[in-house]
């Protein structure tokens, strides 16, 4: 196998032949939906009046709640998400009917002419509104360690702040997209966009009233999903579902821009207040943090993005005395939902606040700071378990972060930039330096699974189906190599096939980092109960019957010696190839080829041990299933051992800032990131440089901005500014860790997640221009908005020179 | 067969007849089927839906250029050849374009991978692939580095002539007169205006930069459109001893390349005014008649005295750029006149720069953009000085208070400090989700003292 395997895709993305949900063949009669959305943020509906949309030419239908045959609820935890509102408008745009037409301009101009009355009703249009209102989802959540009001006391300084952090669009290029259609049996079969078609297959199940094994959910790949299409892709598949129940014609969805970004949740604003105590070198003591998460109007995954959080506000620190509140608050906007991290990098940027302050305070440096506070094993007292009461398992955050300041020449950087500061007035250099470490594992326990299904076909070629979705992360090219490497055959002997519900059920959303570690898992446990069916067959073969190669066996029989394999094939519990058995074990299925592991040089095609396993009768497919072993979360008590183990990384940013105009310049990165053995080292470079650039346009130029009556205006890219290569450096030097420990976990070859944790690595971004603002004054805090755009900057650097 | 209403679509003959002139290329090419060309916003920000068109420069020479399919108008096609991604590879041999990415890892999931794709295929024949040919391409999966690395490995190649070389090297007539529908593309300017006449109610469209957004969106604009992108006389570049006079329809990446080094106040603006899809297209005369007061070429007009040449049933008539911005998107020019040329004077002594502050630094609106000419005697004392702003009232407009403030005044920090303050006082801009008007009027004056520290220290 090689590790530089590049995207299984990358040829069909490049000749634009790689097919997207919306670009199948269109079926005949494909209809196109159009939304009619509320112009206000919170109102009740008096009367929807469809008649004059319904006369136009081309329209088929015009959807309402009270055509739902189900249960018009889409909500993943509480059931508080219509499809569409029967009687109230949540958030501005709103889509409160659907028009089905011929073509989506029929449609949009039907739209128009839909006539709702509504009454306005005040409205909640950010945290702080709906503080003052106590307007929360759920009661609030904790988790806590030690007495903190003690520790506070005892604490030999004490410092209090707060923060607000701005949300982020997911901005796949790809917007929102299903499409449906009642096939010849009744079903309903759906091609979404979907991160999670288990859940999509189920929504649109329980919308339309019947069970899920009539409906098939198939994602062929997504134009990127970023967590963004892990709920939300589901209101879209059940009204392009709902339309072809009710028209009996296929249907599509297509977001344009501007309606996917006004319709679907973003990553949550945060609101957090902290209190921390700690000592004259900046060691932590103790530390009461106050987080609100803005989750919009429905609750959606708001619990498990708060929770995660609320145990990512430690990012790589150990305090001794903890308090952590959190609350949802409940506002009338798009509701809120996952996003690559899931809380955590909220939690984080709280986390890296808190740091930076207690350093400036001191006057002491905050990378040493930083460093001091990390967790670290072999102390008395221990200083290496959370706030949650879980260990840091295998921590080689210390080391690594050595590392990097070493090959980033750190301190050799600092003395040049303050050199620089010295002799420019208007424009001041910041350097930073900041850890990850990340939690692998969904929170909730019960997600953390996973099914995969291998077919072998007669002539030695595979189907490879698994449960996780391709949005860009490189899934499919992972196990295609895990499958590819379990099998000893080369990857293009196998197929990897469309993620669809009706191979695999009960799938979790390919989310939280896991969609390898988890289908990686499941596609080994396939892939070893083939092998150990066709290993007697083999070795039968291999004695009895040794089948024409380019080698032929010499006649005699083949020794066996004692089996000391780690993970042992095990027979498959059939007669045939029962003399063979005894020798399975030491089958070895490599490069193609089967052979005894004492007699490589006799050997026998896998083809041809395919087909003598077909001709012996014995079944050629399997599933395999994976369960993240160890993990108990308990949410009421905020403790447990949530994560099976941690991925780490650390950065170093440089920029500059320009004091007249608040404008930054990133000048150079260094990123070091902990990808375990990496399965394939092409994408996971590519998952922590695109994840890195993600955090860093979070945190820098991706503002969210809505209008008094909560219409949200950056609604296009033409306000709402991505990163673009422009905003990348060309010094951007990225390395894989190389541990130095074996780890003690048994993740997939030894591999770890890599999908969210490089994103937090742009905290360095924000870090770097507060050390910048910093230089412009004296002051003992920075005040930084998040995102830092050159307007916040150029605030920050007035309030810094001010003071 | 050819008519007047067929384009060349990847070497082939294909007739629009019948097909919505207003509809964008991009739904065009998907309603055909052809689905690589992707649509990540249809408003020319992403680059997803980037095309290559083939364009005949001054010289006659045809050359790719990179536009935004999700902006341009089917009606505008007739007699154009256009080439999409579709047909770069042959078989299973990709382009070379195609090819750096694949080595490269620089697609993660593919979306916006056609885009790159033609903006690299551009780059290769007109040689460059510096980060300005994919800037107008967003990618948010893979951070970019593997791309512009693919960029650079391609740089590095040895160009092979193949199939578009000899393409593009065949003669091809100038664009004929056509209409497809209400969509009218004259060739000359008489043409131009007699259309005008007789369709009264019917919108000028240039690089359909601007107006393309609105169509892209489903916006009622105009019930006919008189395009002028084919109009040889508006296609002119004048370099005079004392002037440029620019054509109000050369596309903006021409001046970046033609004018280059002759203003440092349109070298130091257009490589920050949107990208090169965009520049491909967008025109002088389009900035100027949408009059927006966030445009980043009426400042630059204004900072340089320059001249605006209109032409209309009444005949010709010339305005000073500071007669031309009455107010909010109304100018002087009127509905059925057209924008012919603007006049850029080139005097002697003037020390010029721009400005331009957006929230992100490339492919951006301006919050505040600013363009500044002065002119010192031997003792720093103020001869001439003209400071223009966008992003800080209704119009572009001139800071006339502190220009009168400054004139005569020996320029020292007092004076500068001076200057800063009544800038920031001199306009009442808006706050929008750009950003909020003190914002806007502390960069007024910012900028001015930015421009005094690094161009008159
Ligand atoms: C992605 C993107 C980025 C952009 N970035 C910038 C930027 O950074 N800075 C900036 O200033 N602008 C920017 N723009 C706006 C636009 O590109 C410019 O305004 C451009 O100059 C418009 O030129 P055009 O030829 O495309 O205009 P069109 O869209 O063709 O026309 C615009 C208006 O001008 C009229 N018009 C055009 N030509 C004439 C003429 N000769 N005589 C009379 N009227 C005429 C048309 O009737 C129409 O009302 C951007 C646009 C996009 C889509
Ligand atoms: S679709 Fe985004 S630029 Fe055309
Ligand atoms: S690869 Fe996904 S947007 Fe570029």
């Amino acid at each position: 196998m090689s590790k530089a395997t590049t995207h299984e895709s990358a040829v069909g993305h490049v000749s634009g032949r790689a097919i997207y949900a919306d670009e199948q063949h269109p079926p005949a009669g494909l209809l196109s939906l159009y939304p009619v959305q509320a112009p206000h943020a919170h109102a009740r509906i008096l009367a929807i009046d469809t008649a004059a949309a319904r006369a136009l030419p081309g329209v088929h239908a015009v959807l309402t709640a009270a055509d739902i045959p189900g249960t018009n609820d889409l909500g993943p935890i509480v059931h508080d998400e219509p499809v569409m509102p029967a009687d109230h408008v949540s958030y501005f745009g709103q889509a409160v009917a659907w028009v089905v037409a011929d073509s989506e301009a029929q449609a949009m101009a039907a739209a128009r002419q839909v006539k709702v009355e509504y009454e306005a009703l005040p409205a909640l249009l950010d945290v702080h509104a709906a503080i003052a209102a106590e307007s929360f989802h759920l009661p609030p959540a904790r988790v806590e360690r030690g007495d903190v009001s003690a520790g506070l006391a005892a604490a030999t300084h004490r410092l209090s702040g707060e923060l607000l952090i701005g949300g982020q669009d997911h901005f796949y290029l790809e917007t929102q997209a299903c499409w449906a259609s009642i096939d010849s049996e009744g079903l309903v079969q759906l091609v979404s966009s979907t991160q999670h078609p288990s859940e999509t297959q189920h929504m649109v199940a329980h919308v339309l009233g019947i069970a899920s094994h009539r409906v098939v959910c198939r994602c062929l790949r997504m134009g990127g999903g970023f967590g963004g299409k892990e709920t939300q892709a589901n209101p879209f598949a059940a009204v392009a579902a709902l339309a072809a129940w009710k028209t009996g014609r296929p249907a599509r969805v297509k977001l344009h821009r501007a309606l996917d970004m006004q319709l679907t949740g973003k990553r949550h604003p945060f609101f957090a207040r902290f209190t921390v105590g700690f000592d004259d070198d900046g060691l932590l003591q103790a530390a009461r943090i106050d987080l609100v998460a803005d989750g919009g109007w429905s609750v959606d995954l708001s619990p498990p993005v708060l929770m995660r959080a609320m145990v990512h506000v430690d990012n790589a620190y150990f305090i001794p005395h903890v308090e952590v509140q959190g609350r949802i608050a409940k506002t009338h906007l798009a509701s809120n939902t996952a996003f690559r991290g899931f809380g955590g990098p909220q939690g984080m940027v709280v986390g890296e606040e808190i740091l930076d302050r207690v350093a400036r305070f001191l006057g002491l440096p905050v990378d040493q700071v930083r460093e001091r506070n990390f967790y670290r094993e072999g102390c008395t007292p221990d200083r290496n378990q959370t706030h949650y009461g879980q260990p840091v398992v295998d921590n080689h955050l210390p080391e690594l972060w050595a590392q990097l300041r070493t090959s980033s020449a750190y301190d050799l950087r600092r003395a040049e930039l303050d050199a620089f500061n010295r002799e420019h007035p208007q424009r001041k250099r910041g350097l930073a330096i900041t850890p990850v470490k990340f939690g692998i594992s969904f929170n909730k326990t019960e997600y953390n699974q996973a099914g995969a299904l291998v077919l072998i076909y007669s002539d030695g070629s595979v189907q490879l189906n698994h449960g996780g979705t391709e949005m860009g992360q490189g899934l499919h090219t992972k196990m295609l190599a895990v499958a590819a490497r379990t099998l000893g055959i080369s990857q293009s002997r196998i197929q990897i096939m469309v993620t669809s519900t009706d191979k695999v059920p009960n799938t979790s959303a390919t989310a939280a980092s896991s969609g390898s570690d988890l289908n990686g898992q499941a596609v080994k446990a396939a892939c070893e109960t083939l092998l150990a069916r066709m290993a007697p067959i083999a070795a039968a073969s291999l004695r009895v019957h040794p089948l024409p190669n380019p080698s032929p066996i010499e006649g005699e029989g083949l020794k066996t010696p004692g089996s000391d394999r780690s993970s042992p094939l095990s027979p498959g519990g059939r007669e045939v190839g029962r003399e063979g058995a005894d020798e399975a074990a030491d089958i070895v299925f490599a490069d193609d080829r089967v052979f005894h592991r004492d007699r490589p040089e006799h050997s026998l095609a896998f083809h041809d041990v395919v087909r003598s396993t077909y001709n012996a009768r014995v079944s050629l497919a399997a599933t395999g299933y994976y369960r993240t072993p160890g993990l108990s979360w308990d949410p009421k008590l905020g403790r447990g051992h949530p994560f099976y183990y941690f991925a780490f990384g650390a950065a170093v940013c440089e920029v500059e800032v320009c004091g007249l105009t608040g404008v930054h310049s990133l000048r150079r990165v260094d990123l070091l990131h902990d990808v375990g053995d990496s399965i394939a080292e092409l994408i996971d470079r590519g998952q922590i440089e695109g994840g890195f650039v993600q955090g860093m346009g979070w945190l820098t130029s991706e503002e969210l901005r809505w209008n008094a009556q909560g219409r949200l205006l950056t609604d296009a890219p033409s306000t709402y500014k991505i990163p673009t290569v422009g905003d990348v450096p060309e010094d951007f030097r990225v390395d894989l860790f190389r541990r130095s420990k074996p780890p003690s976990t048994n993740v997939i070859f030894h591999s770890k997640g890599v999908g969210e944790p490089p994103l937090m690595l742009a905290i360095a971004v924000r870090e770097a221009i507060r050390d910048a603002v910093a230089a412009f004054g004296d002051a003992r805090v920075v005040e930084l908005a998040s995102p830092s755009t050159p307007e916040a900057i150029y605030h920050a650097i007035v309030k810094v020179r001010g003071a | 067969m050819t008519s007047s209403t067929s384009f060349t679509l990847n070497g082939k003959p294909v007739d629009l007849a019948g097909a919505d002139p207003t509809q964008s290329l991009l739904r065009w090419l998907r309603g055909q089927r052809l689905t690589g060309t992707k649509e990540g916003c249809g408003d020319g920000d992403c680059g997803a839906c980037t095309v290559a068109m083939v364009e005949t420069d001054g010289a006659g020479r045809a050359q790719y250029r990179a536009v935004n399919s999700c902006l341009l108008p089917v009606g505008a096609l007739p007699g154009r050849e256009v080439v999409t991604v579709e047909a770069l590879a042959e078989g299973d041999r990709l382009h070379p374009a195609q090819q750096v990415l694949v080595d490269g890892a620089g697609s993660q999931c593919g979306y916006c991978t056609p885009g790159f794709v033609m903006s690299l295929f551009v780059g290769s024949h007109d040689g460059d692939l510096s980060d300005h040919c994919i800037e107008g391409n967003l990618c948010r999966c893979t951070g970019y580095r593997p791309i512009r690395d693919a960029a650079r490995r391609l740089a590095a190649q040895p160009v092979v002539e193949d199939r578009f070389h000899q393409a593009l090297a065949e003669p091809r007539a100038a664009l004929a007169t056509s209409a497809l529908g209400a969509f009218h593309n004259p060739t000359t300017l008489a043409e131009a205006l007699a259309l005008k006449q007789q369709l009264p109610q019917a919108s000028w469209i240039a690089g359909a930069t601007d107006l393309g957004v609105n169509l892209s969106r489903g916006q009622p604009v105009a019930p006919a459109f008189i395009a002028l992108d084919r109009i040889a006389e508006l296609q002119q570049l004048e370099i005079g001893e004392h002037a440029v006079r620019i054509g109000a329809g050369v596309p903006l990446s021409r001046l970046e390349q033609e004018l280059a080094g002759l203003f440092p106040l349109l070298d130091d603006m257009l490589p920050w005014f949107a990208a090169k899809q965009v520049k491909n297209r967008a025109t002088f005369g389009g900035g100027l008649g949408s009059a927006s007061p966030i445009g980043d070429l009426a400042p630059i007009l204004l900072a340089l005295d320059g001249d605006v040449h209109l032409l209309g049933p009444n005949g010709a008539r010339d305005v000073p750029a500071a007669a031309f911005f009455l107010d909010y998107r109304l100018t002087a020019r009127s509905e059925d006149e057209l924008i012919v040329a603007v006049t850029l004077p080139r005097r002697a002594g003037l020390v010029t720069a721009s400005y331009k502050v957006a929230k992100r630094q490339t492919d951006d609106i301006s919050i505040v953009a600013a363009s500044f000419a002065l002119a010192l005697d031997g003792e720093r004392r103020v001869q001439q000085v003209r400071l223009a702003y966008g992003g800080v009232a209704a119009t572009p407009r001139r800071a006339l208070r502190t220009e009168t403030l400054l004139h005569g005044q020996v320029l020292g920090d007092a004076v500068v400090e001076q200057a800063r303050a009544s800038l920031a006082e001199e306009f009442t801009p808006l706050s929008d989700h750009r950003a909020d008007a003190d914002y806007r009027r502390a960069l007024a004056g910012n900028l001015f003292v930015k421009f005094v520290a690094e161009k008159l220290a």
